[in-house]
């Protein structure tokens, strides 16, 4: 298959946009995409601080890499969880070492040093989410990242987030009629109540696209998946869509694209639940629980359990 | 009849020569969406035909962890953000 712009050989066949490129111009091609996207949801401006939240996966330090070479001011944050198998340490050297070879600035926060134990550990003191990290890991970085994003004086918070992420949630959130939490997936998610501007701009690129942006462009990540998705709802929506777009390319696009065009023309509307805010009494964050905020809930009973053990021991 | 390795993972499979990447994808029970195909190091596009002598490794591009809600009805991610 040849180069749609130069007839060489192509590396990349995309079904959904009738579109095949060679490395070269696909290193071209992307980037523009990413900041067409940038430009059309407002997402923000080259005048403005952003903090690219990093993982050490393909997404976010693709991301960054693009975002890099589009000239935007972006600093990283790495929040290091201590996943096992070697997960969370391999994905901290990809990301200091991507930081480090583009001169870019990468936060850390480490979960254990910071806070006294690991995600895995959390979630076993803390008795959440039926045995597995995942939902304890996400309201954690949801925390750390809003939080280090407002402290450091960022105007956004960007997440590699990409379209097959996107409809993933939006399959599962149609199939429960979830609508609140329908008519809150946006490209965008402006700043309220001390809670700091969040976009994505992979939403409309498939990770498909980004794997290969990775590999064209030699940028190292965690190939390997955290030992703890495995068997998760997000790969089984995943599946299901990815065996639709094999067969009708351009199937995730078009869902996703629809969607935000009937949000857009009011088909959620009357979904949308006003959520009322309120600083946490501890740490000042955001909350909607009264008192203290989940977060701080939950630490405070890490605490207290070390505290038992080291009384006990 | 030829046979060329392909490896995805930690596992190797063997499918015959003269078939498109596409086809020994689909020939290994892999979905092609779901892979792209790096051959002799270069990525390269899935109408590529497999010729004997060929190094064959599948990438695969899904990731992703649970996206779980409070109330185990709905993905939140981070449309979810107010549960602080």
């Amino acid at each position: 298959m040849k180069c749609k712009k130069c007839d060489t050989t192509a590396v990349i066949n995309m079904r959904q946009h009738k579109l095949a490129l060679c490395g070269e111009h696909y290193l071209e091609w992307l980037p523009e995409q990413v900041e067409r996207f940038i430009e059309k949801y407002r997402m923000f401006t080259r005048d403005e601080k952003v903090l690219m939240a990093v993982s050490g996966g393909k997404d976010s330090l693709g991301l960054w890499d693009i975002l890099h070479r589009l000239g935007y001011h972006t600093e990283g944050l790495y929040i290091g969880l201590g996943i096992e198998q070697n997960y969370s340490d391999e994905s901290r050297r990809l990301s200091e070492q991507f930081a480090a070879a583009r001169g870019l600035t990468l936060h850390i926060v480490d979960v254990e040093d910071e806070f006294g134990a690991t995600i895995p550990e959390l979630s076993v003191i803390s008795n959440r989410g039926h045995g597995k990290p995942c939902s304890v890991c996400g309201l954690n970085k949801r925390y750390i990242m809003n939080r280090a994003a407002l402290e450091g004086g960022f105007d956004a918070l960007v997440t590699g987030h990409n379209l097959d992420d996107e409809v993933a949630v939006l399959m599962q959130n149609t199939f429960n009629w979830a609508g609140g939490y329908l008519a809150r997936q946006a490209p965008v998610l402006p700043a309220h109540d001390g809670l700091i501007r969040k976009v994505k701009p992979l939403c409309r690129i498939y990770e498909r696209e980004m794997t290969a942006y990775c590999l064209v462009r030699g940028i190292e990540y965690i190939y390997e998946e955290c030992p703890h998705a495995e068997g998760s709802t997000t790969i089984y929506y995943k599946e299901i869509l990815n065996r639709m777009e094999g067969d009708r390319p351009g199937a995730k696009l078009q869902f996703y694209i629809s969607f935000l065009q009937a949000k857009e023309s009011g088909l959620f509307a009357n979904a949308e639940q006003h959520v009322e805010l309120h600083p946490c009494e501890r740490c000042g964050q955001p909350t909607s629980a009264p008192g203290d905020c989940s977060w701080c809930r939950m630490w405070e009973k890490v605490k207290l359990a070390k505290k038992t053990v080291t009384m006990l021991g | 009849m030829a046979t060329v390795k392909i490896k995805y993972r930690n596992k190797e499979y063997e499918v015959n020569a003269g078939m498109t990447v596409r086809d020994a994808i689909r020939k290994v029970g892999l979905e092609p969406e779901t892979v792209l195909a790096v051959m002799n190091g270069q990525l390269v596009t899935d109408d590529t035909i497999i010729r004997e002598g060929m190094e064959i490794k599948l990438v695969a591009v899904v990731s992703g962890g649970a996206l779980p809600s409070p109330s185990g009805r709905g993905a939140g991610g981070e449309g979810e953000h107010y549960e602080m």
